[in-house]
């Protein structure tokens, strides 16, 4: 089975059956995707395909349509997406482990609709649980992340 | 030296104590220091000054003992450390450390005694002195009960500032100069001339002198560090996924594996059938454990998969009642004298008080609560013949090791723990069955790693969970006053069930049945609270902020149905009634960050609550609207003393966390048994506030007190109680117990 992942093409001999998650976690060794719950409640593991964020756990590896894009291929620490650079002037993260999961959604939120309002961010990432609260920090980050890109379109 | 010196000459009939976060110890007697874990790994031109710091030729290694669960606990430690020691954060590398029992934690031990901690008598300072040496002998290294920065306050300070005067006392040494024309900067001790020694340069030459002991930590208009909005450590890392976590382990060779045990908790596999499974693609091998089996796979998915297919009869019997109504009749049966616990607060006549009066009653309910951080439990082992590996999330690293040695059969000095960064905990990591089991699964594939990760399911499944708990008030009002207040709250004990797990038996009355409620600084005339021990009931465990979760809400909320039969005004009543000057500031802050006595439109309410948890007193006033969709909660005020805010971004976002955590779990969630088995096992029955329900919260750190207190826990018990008061503010129903949409819709 083909599959593209962060620009790179794998050849990979998996059951078409396995979620996405566990083949990017366990074969591909792409531990930035994050397991929380398997069953598509926490977002956790949140990937872009195609530019459509998707919860990895419940999308099968055989059923993937288009290229992946993880939290590794958004950006990196020498070259931060503008939604990361905003996660990280706010200091979102308390544990961190939702945060891969929240990012990826909110850059696909912003990439959609640039400008978002209130009600469209706050759908867009309900989706998307943290049991750590951080809440607050999330909604500041997309609000500046959006005026960010805004500025200087990628 | 000399502290410990006297300490070794006394002799100890403390007992045995329960405290937040699950320490316990019996009657010892403290013998020697411990040995400082930090020599043994040293090679020559190495100087190990205090168990906090490494210097090296290579770098400056700042030791931080107690577990990140996502609180920040790293980045404050090190802070603690780099204000005296005169590094800047990106000049050093933080380690946790290895198990040691150097590391004690006495802010815990502090809390396990019975005296409030508004209490500064001699009596209540003498008992928090003695409670430390049973510590120390224990050598408990427990991360909990908010007490990292108040355990960490003057250690970590003095640990930086014991190095930083070694340093300059090896560069006088070197230079033949005066210790006092030498100053220290960014890593470098300074001469007059200007010239840097580097801290490291001078490592080789510090091992050889005796550490300066006598210093004094600096003055805080001196500080460059503390009380600064500072970058976390770990804020690049994990918003480019690549922070690692225990779950993340990845070593050459390894096998992933699931495991499931008997959905009653602690119960028994009669028997297995895994002739499928073991035709499975990637599957390696099946593998009974205690009370279950595994699989060994060469994929996480695959494991799971696989142990999904086993076939297994399990036994039927739990050691608790079998459905809920079972679980709130003994709760409902255990307010008798045989069930007493404790009545540490019986001020005034509270029987004579109530006797004939006409009382205002009540009775409140908390459910049990799973702590389902987002990073499911996990461990990682490797078994030789010679020597254990275990990375793992954990805030218990010594008995990790112990439990582990048990089960290898090696010495525990051959038992290595590298503790992980953790995906959140909430008091998870206290428990360590997850890591019993991978050491299980490990010892049959010796040489082999194994990587064990529960599913949520059976993750949440087998919580032991936050207490389940009852709580009866009756009291009485005079001429628009409080007067009488008689709280009894029952509970099964959370100390005794989890130190019994970590083989501790535990005697004395556990404080935690009361904590948050008979410690509260409130002068009521006739007052008493009571704990009573709920016997048999479900395994439970520290859950943020532990006894006072449940007892928050209740104390507080009685509190206000009594203000509110009195016709009193509910800030203000509190405040007449309050007798700690820090906790009448936290109050009069929320009353003046809500805007309190600005009238709210029809449909609306406000609500305050108070609760001094952890030696932390923390107001919260909580403005919600009945909407036709639901209660909406729109803002919440938060106001915390902590002495000292060392990190105020992160202690902002602390704060705002445990506002979420409380209210969250007050609306919508709970733990239910049927069958002996927890009913929820995963986020869609076990729900948690979403960010479209998410109020603003505005918090205020208060720096009056002249101790220092956490902020993980005490913005916890407040929420609740706040939440239901400006829910009965707007809607005249008064809710007595959570969750709280048994009774009333939520946005």
């Amino acid at each position: 089975m083909k599959l593209t992942v962060d620009s790179t093409l794998h050849d990979l001999d998996i059951e078409p059956e396995m979620p996405l998650l566990w083949v990017l976690r366990d074969e591909l060794g792409l531990t930035g995707v994050k397991y929380g719950c398997g069953i598509a409640q926490c977002g956790a593991c949140t990937v872009q395909i195609d530019g459509v964020a998707v919860p990895s756990c419940q999308t099968l590896a055989g059923d993937v349509w288009g290229p992946v894009t993880t939290i590794h291929g958004l950006g990196t620490p020498d070259a931060l997406h503008a939604v990361q650079a905003a996660w990280i002037d706010h200091q979102v993260a308390q544990c961190g482990y939702c945060q891969s999961g929240q990012i990826m959604q909110a850059a696909a939120l912003l990439a959609e609709t640039p400008a978002p309002t209130e009600e469209q961010i706050d759908d867009a990432l309900s989706g998307n649980l943290c049991r750590c609260g951080t809440y607050p920090r999330i909604r500041a980050a997309v609000k500046s992340a959006a005026a960010r890109l805004q500025e200087a379109p990628e | 030296m000399s502290r410990a010196g006297k300490i070794a000459r006394r002799t100890f009939l403390i007992g045995s104590a329960a405290i937040a976060g699950g320490v316990a110890f019996g009657v010892v007697m403290y013998k020697r220091p411990h040995e400082n874990p930090l020599l043994s790994g040293l090679a020559e031109g190495e100087a190990a000054l205090t168990p906090y710091v490494r210097i090296t030729p290579q770098g400056i290694t700042l030791i931080t003992p107690r577990a990140d669960l996502g609180q920040g606990a790293y980045n404050v430690q090190a802070v603690l450390i780099a204000e005296e020691l005169d590094v800047t954060l990106d000049q050093v590398a933080v380690d946790p450390g290895p198990p040691s029992p150097a590391y004690y934690n006495t802010a815990l031990s502090h809390d396990s005694a019975p005296f409030a901690s508004t209490d500064d008598s001699f009596m209540a300072e003498t008992t928090r002195a003695v409670l430390d040496a049973p510590m120390k002998f224990m050598g408990i290294q427990i991360t909990g009960g908010s007490t990292t920065v108040p355990d960490g306050w003057e250690k970590l300070r003095h640990a930086g500032a014991v190095a930083r005067e070694t340093l300059k006392a090896a560069a006088a040494s070197q230079t033949g100069m005066n210790t006092a024309d030498l100053r220290t900067e960014n890593g470098a001790v300074i001469l007059p001339d200007g010239t840097r020694l580097p801290y490291t340069d001078l490592a080789a030459t510090a091992a050889q002198i005796a550490p300066v002991e006598d210093v004094a930590l600096r003055d805080p208009v001196d500080w460059r560090l503390i009380g600064q909005d500072m970058q976390r450590l770990d804020i690049v890392a994990k918003s480019t996924g690549t922070q690692t976590y225990g779950i993340d382990t990845r070593l050459e060779g390894m096998l992933y594996a699931a495991v499931r045990t008997n959905p009653r908790q602690g119960g028994a596999m009669h028997s297995h059938d895994a002739a499928q499974a073991e035709t499975m693609r990637g599957v390696h091998r099946i593998v009974p454990i205690t009370g279950g089996v595994g699989v060994l796979a060469d994929n996480t998915w695959r494991a799971m998969q696989a142990v999904n297919a086993i076939g297994i009869d399990w036994d039927p019997n739990a050691s608790y009642p079998e459905n809920m109504e079972a679980h709130w009749q003994a709760l409902s049966d255990s307010f008798t004298e045989a069930n007493r616990d404790s009545r540490f607060r019986d001020d005034g006549d509270v029987d004579t008080a109530l006797q004939g009066a006409d009382t205002v009653q009540a009775e409140y309910r908390a459910p049990y609560l799973a702590h389902a951080p987002l990073e499911p439990v996990n461990a990682t082992v490797l078994v030789t013949d010679t020597r254990v590996d275990v990375w793992t999330g954990t805030q218990i690293p010594r008995f990790v090791q112990q439990n582990v040695a048990d089960i290898t059969g090696h010495d525990t000095d051959d038992v290595h723990v590298h503790v992980q960064m953790m995906g959140g905990s909430f008091g998870h990591r206290l428990e360590d069955t997850v890591v019993r089991q991978a050491a299980e699964l490990a010892l049959a594939v010796k040489g082999t790693p194994v990587n064990l990760t529960l599913s949520r399911e059976e993750d949440m499944a087998h919580d032991y969970p936050r207490q389940i708990a009852m709580a009866r008030g009756r009291g009485a009002v005079a001429n628009g006053q409080v007067t009488a207040c008689d709280l009894g709250i029952a509970m099964p004990s959370v100390i005794t069930s989890q130190m019994g797990r970590q083989g501790l038996p535990i005697a004395g009355p556990d404080l935690q049945i009361v904590a948050g409620a008979w410690d509260q600084p409130f002068a009521i005339p006739d007052y008493r609270v009571t704990g009573y021990r709920a016997k048999g009931l479900a395994p439970i465990s520290s859950w943020r902020s532990v006894g006072a979760s449940s007892n928050g809400f209740f104390h507080d909320s009685f509190l206000d149905e009594l203000i509110h039969a009195a016709g009193a005004d509910p800030l203000e009543e509190r405040l007449r009634l309050c007798n700690h000057a820090p906790s009448r500031k936290v109050l009069e802050a929320v009353g003046d960050m809500s805007n309190w006595d600005a009238p709210l439109p029809q449909g609306t309410g406000r609500g305050v609550a108070y609760c001094l948890s952890f030696g932390t007193p923390c107001a919260e006033v909580v403005e919600v609207t009945d909407t036709p969709g639901g209660i909406r909660i729109d803002k919440v005020f938060v106001a915390a003393e902590v002495g000292r805010v060392v990190d105020p971004v992160n202690f902002e976002n602390q704060v705002q966390g445990g506002v979420i955590w409380g209210l969250g779990h007050a609306i919508m969630a709970e733990i239910t048994y049927a069958d002996g088995q927890a009913e929820q096992q995963n986020f869609d029955s076990f729900p948690f506030m979403r960010l479209y329900q998410c109020p603003d919260i505005a918090v205020r750190g208060l720096e009056n007190a002249d101790t220092v207190h956490g902020v993980g826990e005490p913005p916890v018990p407040p929420a609740a109680p706040a939440l239901a008061n400006a829910i009965f503010a707007a809607t005249g129903k008064r809710l007595r117990e959570m969750p709280f949409n048994k009774y009333m819709d939520f946005i």
